[in-house]
């Protein structure tokens, strides 16, 4: 990734690298924060300006960082990111950030910052690794608005809180879908969508883990 | 023209380079079905057997048909009984079964004929449309994944339709056969890859996605707007004391005469059905003898524990038996041989672990009064697992038999 373009760095992990779909990473937050696309789409900026910001001043003081101690490093700075926006979500956005509850300090431990952060920022020169975080994050927040479209629409009959499909308990003719409103059903909407994803991009297909050989070798002969 | 001269004429339209080749899979459900498959093994070594995949499949669809019958009897019994002693509710059901049953038959319920036909005008429509729908997502996979459309898939549909209960919207018979096939079979490639049972599976996805059509009071009779719980949610709130003031007798429970999924009331007809299964070795005696094992022993375990507040506890195990989906479960569910453990002491370790989770849920978990289904999707999880360890252990024992 050297010498990749500022295009792909920024493009790559919405489709082709997706940080969910390929490198299956931050799922938790995925099933806990998308039963509402207003919840989601908050969590996605949140984790978006963390990423970009915590791999650019992890990229600033790369080379400053004794390769011992880099992790407590990184953390810290981490850390400190999602402080400020916990407080910065608090003060403007309460309701939302009552909603969101310790899914915004669970950024910290979210696997794409420090993935990002380890892979890609500590090699990188700051600019390209705040694309890099910038596009993760947009490939995170495709992947969490797909499903949070999909939990919201179909489970309660809303997107954004606006009512589109009336449901029954409210006069309508729509029967919400219970299962969608539990965090288990992101499981099954994530694993559709790459499904999905990987039948368009077949190289992110991996490898058949074993081939059943043929029974006998007469029948090796036959084939 | 007999059927065979017919499907050979049109065979060359489904073969490679006809015109009809992509629908070569249905072609071949087809002809596989009237008439024994052509192609014969042509390896070396292999087992001559009579019974195949297929007369396997059949023979479980035939020995549901006890359970069918029964049930569709008891649906509409249930329903006729109400109707009989609140005429007015009869008038009030806006319901196209209504108009349906009353071209055929009464609303006697002393009549056989009657409350057959009852229940038959709720039992097949949503047998029809899980068959249909979940045919149609079998043809699909099978088409473009190149595998064969087989019979696991009467056997399916028709244990997905015996246990939801008699009033389930039939969208939902749609949306739940769907789940069941896509998500909890043809995703992992089709039958004999499956590590769900994927009746269940579909049962599981409305019965979390539904919950008010799945479970509750409202839905185990055939009227609309009559709320009836059933033997288990009853015990449940006041132990087996308050079902036998409600008029439930053990003998009620056994025969089936009381309210439930479509197929699970009967115990007597599930052991009929279930006596023919064990006898031909297509259910597998050890995983039913580990059920009934497991559910004895936790049973007596929660008897002896005792409590002050829980009237679950002191269930005895004999009604744990005839009430609610074990039978059901203990003989179709957890014998599917695809999702059960393969060694035969895992059959035991897997039959007995149902046994405990069911009387686990049905006893100690507040939110459901049943427990059977999760029970065994939960030990369907867990075959692979002990058949590992079993194998180990066989690996280990033999090893250390040949110590130098």
């Amino acid at each position: 990734m050297a010498n990749a373009s500022a295009k792909q760095v920024l493009f790559d992990p919405i489709f082709s690298n997706n940080p969910i779909a390929l490198q299956i990473l931050g799922i938790c937050s995925a099933l806990a924060v998308t039963t509402s696309l207003n919840v989601t789409l908050v969590m996605c900026i949140a984790l978006t300006s963390v990423t970009a910001l915590s791999n650019f001043f992890i990229s600033v003081v790369r080379n400053q960082i004794p390769s011992s101690i880099r992790m407590i490093v990184q953390m810290v700075i981490i850390a400190s990111l999602v402080i400020v926006v916990d407080q910065v979500l608090k003060a403007y956005a309460y309701g939302i950030s009552k909603q969101l509850s310790v899914f915004v300090g669970l950024i910290i431990t979210n696997c794409i910052v420090m993935g990002r952060a380890e892979a890609f920022a500590m090699q990188n020169p700051p600019h390209m690794s705040f694309l890099d975080g910038i596009g993760n994050g947009l490939g995170y927040s495709f992947i969490l608005i797909c499903v949070a479209t999909v939990r919201e629409l179909l489970g309660a009959g809303s997107l954004f809180g606006i009512e589109i499909l009336p449901v029954v308990s409210a006069g309508g003719w729509y029967q919400p879908n219970g299962l969608l409103l539990l965090p288990p059903s992101a499981f099954f909407i994530i694993g559709l969508l790459i499904w999905g994803l990987r039948s368009w991009k077949t190289d992110q297909v991996e490898a058949a883990e074993f081939k059943m050989a043929p029974q006998t070798r007469a029948m090796k002969e036959a084939m | 023209m007999g059927v065979r001269a017919f499907l050979d004429k049109i065979e060359h339209n489904f073969e490679k380079g006809g015109k009809h080749e992509k629908w070569y899979a249905l072609y071949e459900a087809v002809d596989t079905f009237f008439y024994r498959p052509g192609s014969v093994t042509k390896t070396t070594a292999h087992v001559r057997d009579g019974l195949d995949l297929k007369r396997m499949m059949i023979t479980v669809w035939l020995c549901t048909f006890p359970v069918i019958f029964y049930g569709m009897y008891n649906i509409g019994y249930q329903a006729n009984s109400i109707y009989a002693a609140n005429a007015d509710m009869l008038a009030a059901q806006d319901n196209w079964r209504i108009a349906l049953i009353s071209l055929f038959a009464g609303f006697n319920p002393e009549s056989l004929w009657d409350n057959l036909v009852h229940g038959a005008a709720y039992f097949l429509p949503v047998y029809a449309v899980t068959f249909l729908v979940g045919g149609f997502w079998e043809v699909i996979f099978a088409s473009v994944r190149k595998h064969e459309v087989n019979e696991g898939f009467f056997v399916t549909s028709i244990l997905f339709a015996l246990i939801v209960p008699p009033s389930i919207p039939l969208w939902q018979v749609a949306l739940g056969i769907s789940f069941g096939v896509v998500i909890g079979k043809e995703v992992f490639g089709g039958t004999g890859k499956n590590f769900l049972n994927p009746a269940l599976t579909g049962r599981a996805f409305l019965f979390f996605a539904y919950p008010a059509q799945m479970s509750g009071d409202a839905v185990w009779t055939a009227v609309d707007g009559f709320a009836g719980a059933t033997a288990l949610s009853m015990a449940a709130s006041g132990g087996i004391d308050q079902v036998v003031a409600q008029g439930i007798t053990w003998w009620d429970a056994f025969y089936g005469n009381i309210q439930g999924s479509m197929g699970e009331v009967s115990t007597l007809a599930i052991f009929i059905g279930g006596a023919v299964l064990l006898t031909t070795k297509i259910a597998n005696w050890r995983i039913v003898a580990g059920v009934m094992i497991g559910m004895i022993a936790t049973s007596l375990l929660f008897n002896s524990i005792g409590s002050e507040t829980n009237p679950m506890f002191s269930v005895p195990w004999y009604w744990h038996m005839v009430v609610g989906g074990f039978a059901f479960g203990m003989i179709f569910m957890a014998t599917d041989p695809v999702s059960a453990s393969m060694t035969n002491t895992g059959k035991w370790l897997f039959g007995a672990l149902i046994g405990l989770m069911v009387i686990l849920i049905r006893v100690v978990n507040p939110a459901f009064p049943e427990g059977m289904m999760l029970a065994i999707l939960f030990a369907n999880l867990f075959a692979p697992l002990i058949d590992h360890f079993v194998v180990q252990a066989n690996i280990k024992r033999r090893l250390a038999r040949n110590v130098q």
